[in-house]
């Protein structure tokens, strides 16, 4: 990617670079040193002024009241959200009737086969390995249930996604209105808006769906607007002198042209949809986010694996097949339209006689005694790491010990630290570093956006929830990027690392919940811990990607001039990766502070656990200023981390 | 099937778009995972605590096993799981802990919600610490001695002072107005969630560590970590009506039921077994051993304490 033409510049560039961030600090400095005495003066100095707050706490309230009051007889109600509802229910209940009409052979034979024709033999086999695993595991209607309510997500925020990315694609007018939109919604956590979603229309399937459309629908508008947006000039043109109407040109060439984008959006939108899956399982989804929910209750990380397993599986089944959809289009172009609908055909046709087969068989559901009991084996593992690690491990400490010692020597000092600045200052530190890496634009956003957190009144809890985030990327992307660099320089390492990447991208945060707690103790540490793990793999994979995409050829001369490995990395590689670097530590960023809220579930404090505390009680003022609060500090990071051009969408 | 299901979909909501004059009723939708396979169904709420879980299950097992009904579980928060009550989505809550506001709202103003009678069990929250550690030092299980006992039970996360630790979110708890109002030198830690706090304290009791924790019985907990209670100010009736000024202990709570109106009404059988449901600590609690340290499945668990009480339940079903 960073060819010849992209270092040429850069030689000259630096020059520039430290010309213009100079003048944008003096200008800054200068703005501050008026503002900032007749701030001081008018509200004095230290924590965000009581003058600046504003109490949503009784309007809120009054909300959620006359909520609760009128959603039996509101006709808003009756005449809206009702259908709503309502349609959501039985589209999700259709799909489920069907999945368990075919039956436990039927869907696996369907999958696989859908699988084969999409993506070859061995991603068939696999699928069909993954659902039989879901079966062992005895998981078989868990999984039916998430595969259901996954299906009418999916489809819904994929028509919702493709409006939106149409509009913005298409004018760009819309595309200025829905660019700050969509961006709010990737930094939006999913669980700050639960509360909301929940208290219109209740607890269940209806909330669960809408609220993972929320969530999953901003990477397909963003592709499909990318895709509209770079179709090729040369073939428009071509079409538009042919005499095609705007429509024509649109159906005909625009989106076939924009296909491979389309099918990335799904791709993203499924698996957004499925992490959501159990997210949404607090507000009673059901299905296998349910199981590990119930299975966090009695503190059994065996029963919580046993369900957290089919999630995983069927994440990187669906990953690797619309992934190759989207890669594919190039080579399915070799044989004909005939063989490919005979394939089809054939397809469809085994998958009707394996359900039926199975259906006259009687074997519909799936049978009690195939089932792998691995809750046990992996309780005694736990077990025994917790016994040993915890505590008194001769020289390093045991894991209790490091974790107290990173409260007190990192997070301690950073938490005190951030909060004793003056409220303003913290102003000038975000707007000079959002101003220096970007435009005066995104520099206002954020200043902004901090600024929102003192007008909520949340200004302290904030700034804890700040310096956990800043601790945890901090150590994320040491992790990362070391492993990151060792994957670039050795293929073999890097094959090894992908499926631990993929188990620990899909693998439901909630799942290591209890290990983390068991290794670390109630409190941040553990809440950094389980931010780490879940940042974890895509810092790898951007840094991985970046290195690799360097210049063989800047590499080789590098080489040819004597310089050791060690030089490589450091004078070739990583200067040459920066973009690639900048995204994994935006990513890191955002996905650290996707995890905030459920460090509140093992001690973490401040926001994530206002945020949970709003859910569990009902309570909408505390829950949703804080999760606002969170929303901000996204916006505020991403902002302050983001290179002047628009990153790739979240979860890279 | 990918094309099938699309299209199953897409009839279903076209249908809806033809049916759906009339208004949509809120209060009127079950899961739709409910009645597949066309059995009786009802929904039970599940809190997250194991207590809740064994009533549950027991419920479930009898409902299934002599009634012929299919249950659904939901797991959710105290608070939501009386909206969700209300709504027709739950069908009834099994283990109540007591919330003055939703009885108000809901049993009294509302009326979508009726008291099922009492569960037998009798709850009780309050300050502990591990029996071995009151053995030690008797003293400290009194709290005008606690802050003798700070040092010691300082953590990381208290800041210098003593560790009070705390549960999930949705516990009815009054913690952080004691320690001020009774001049404590501690700080609560919430725990986050009752599955972080029983792996501190199970990690804690491992090491034979002292530690003060909020905790609540009946819990199965405290026949694997045998815990003190701690003596705080005694309970008077309406001492605790002013959540900032609270200075006393916690009260003794003969946990409720309740019901959905219209299911308590309509529901049949159903109904009427949950209404006469009630059994007592010792049971619940056998049934949660099993289920959190015994690990067996809810259902195994239901079974095996069903099998061993029949006279029991039997009084249940007529």
């Amino acid at each position: 990617m960073a060819t010849v033409t992209a270092t040429a510049p850069r030689a000259f560039l630096p020059g520039i670079l430290k010309h213009r961030a100079a003048a944008k600090l003096a200008l800054l400095a200068l703005a501050a040193a008026v503002l900032v005495p007749l701030a001081d003066a008018r509200w004095s100095s230290g924590s965000w002024p009581a003058a600046l707050t504003v109490d949503l706490t009784e309007p809120l309230g009054r909300v959620s009241t006359w909520i609760i009051d009128n959603r039996d007889s509101h006709p808003l109600f009756l005449y809206g959200f009702g259908y709503v509802s309502n349609a959501v229910v039985l589209c999700v209940r259709a799909v489920y009737v069907v999945l368990l009409a075919a039956g436990w052979a039927g869907v696996t034979a369907a999958s696989a086969l859908i699988a084969w024709r999409v993506a070859g033999v061995r991603l068939g086999l696999g699928t069909a390995a993954a659902f039989l695993t879901c079966g062992l595991l005895g998981m078989w209607i868990p999984t039916m249930q998430t595969l259901a309510l996954m299906v009418v997500a999916v489809l819904v925020s994929v028509a919702v996604g493709a409006l939106l990315g149409l509009a913005s694609g298409l004018s760009d007018r819309m595309d200025r209105v829905l660019r700050p939109v969509l961006d709010t919604m990737q930094v939006l956590p999913a669980f700050a808006y639960l509360l909301p979603v929940v208290l219109v229309f209740g607890i269940g399937v209806p909330a669960a769906v809408l609220a993972t459309v929320v969530y999953a629908a901003p990477p397909m508008a963003r592709l499909t607007s990318l895709g509209l947006r770079g179709a090729d000039k040369e073939v428009l043109e071509a079409v538009e002198s042919l005499g095609a109407t705007s429509r024509q040109r649109l159906l005909t060439a625009r989106i076939p042209l924009a296909r491979k984008e389309l099918l990335l959006g799904l791709n993203q939108t499924i698996m957004m949809a499925l992490s959501m899956a159990v997210i949404a399982s607090v507000i009673g989804a059901g299905g296998l986010g349910d199981r590990v929910y119930q299975a966090l209750a009695s503190v059994d990380v065996g029963a919580a694996l046993a369900a957290g397993i089919p999630i995983v599986l069927l994440a990187v089944v669906l990953d690797r097949v619309t992934g190759a959809a989207a890669d594919g289009q190039g080579d399915t172009g070799s044989s004909t339209g005939l063989s490919r609908r005979a394939g089809w055909a054939c397809a469809l046709a085994a998958a009707v006689a394996v359900a039926l087969a199975a259906r006259f068989a009687g074997r519909l559901d799936w049978p009690g005694s195939w089932s792998l009991n691995i809750a046990e084996p992996v309780n005694r593992a736990v077990d025994w790491m917790t016994d040993h690690l915890y505590s008194g491990v001769p020289v390093i400490g045991g894991t209790a010990d490091w974790a107290g010692h990173f409260t007190t020597w990192v997070l301690d000092p950073l938490r005190d630290g951030l909060q004793a600045l003056p409220w303003w200052s913290v102003l000038l530190i975000v707007a000079a570093l959002a101003w220096v890496i970007g435009t005066w634009r995104t520099a206002l956003t954020a200043v902004l956006a901090m600024a929102a957190i003192g007008v909520l009144g949340v200004w302290k809890p904030s700034l804890d929830t700040l310096s956990q985030v800043l601790a945890a990327v901090a150590v994320t992307l040491v992790l990362g990027f070391a492993t990151g660099v060792a994957a670039a320089r050795s293929d073999r390492f890097e094959r090894l690392l992908r499926p631990v990447l993929d188990v620990f991208q899909t693998m439901p945060q909630f799942v290591y919940l209890i290990p983390v707690v068991a290794l670390f103790g109630v409190g941040r540490a553990p809440a950094v811990a389980a931010a780490v793990v879940y940042a974890l793999p895509a810092v790898v994979r951007i840094t991985t990607q970046g290195l690799r995409q360097v210049d063989p050829a800047a590499l080789e001369s590098a080489r040819s001039l004597g310089a050791s490995s060690g030089q490589q990395i450091r004078q070739v590689q990583l200067p040459l990766a920066r973009p690639a670097l900048l995204l994994a530590l935006n990513q890191g960023v955002v996905l650290v502070l996707a995890v905030v809220i459920i460090g509140g579930l093992v001690g973490g404090g401040a926001l994530g656990y206002d945020v949970v505390f709003g859910l569990a009680q009902g309570d909408l003022a505390t829950g949703l200023v804080a999760g606002a609060a969170i929303v901000c500090l996204g916006l505020m990071l991403d902002r302050v981390t983001q290179p002047t051009e628009r990153r790739a969408k979240k979860g890279a | 099937m990918r094309i099938r299901t699309t299209a199953t979909v897409a009839g279903a909501c076209a249908l809806l778009l033809l049916t759906g004059c009339g208004a949509a009723d809120m209060t009127k939708q079950a899961s739709p995972f409910a009645n597949a396979q066309g059995a009786k169904s009802l929904t039970l709420s599940v809190q997250s605590w194991v207590g809740a879980q064994a009533n549950v299950a027991v419920a479930q097992y009898l409902l299934e096993h002599e009634l012929g009904y299919r249950v659904d579980t939901v797991q959710v928060d105290e608070v939501p799981a009386w909206d969700a009550l209300s709504q027709g989505r739950v069908d009834a809550i099994l283990e109540d802990w007591g919330h003055p506001d939703q009885e108000q709202r809901y049993v009294k103003d509302k009326k979508t919600i009726t008291p099922g009678g009492g569960l037998g069990v009798t709850g009780h929250i309050g300050w502990f610490v591990p029996t071995y550690f009151a053995e030690q030092h008797p003293d400290v299980t009194n709290w005008k001695n606690l802050d003798k006992y700070a040092a010691q039970l300082r953590t990381a996360e208290s800041g210098g002072k003593g560790q009070l630790m705390d549960g999930s979110p949705s516990y009815v708890t009054n913690d952080k107005a004691l320690v001020k109002n009774l001049d404590l030198d501690f700080q609560v830690v919430f725990a986050g969630s009752e599955a972080a706090q029983i792996t501190q304290m199970r990690q804690f009791a491992k090491e034979k560590k002292p530690f003060l924790t909020y905790w609540y019985s009946p819990q199965w907990l405290f026949e694997k970590v045998p815990m003190t209670e701690v003596k705080l100010p005694a309970y008077k009736e309406g001492c605790d009506a002013d959540p900032a000024k609270v200075a006393c202990a916690y009260p003794h709570t003969p946990l409720q039921k309740y019901l959905n109106a219209d299911f308590a009404k309509n529901g049949g059988k159903a109904a009427a077994f949950l209404k006469k449901f009630k059994w007592t600590t010792e049971d619940q609690n056998e049934v949660s051993l099993m289920i959190a340290d015994q690990k067996l499945t809810p259902e195994d668990a239901a079974k095996k304490w069903v099998d061993g009480h029949t006279s029991t339940w039997k009084a249940w079903l007529s």
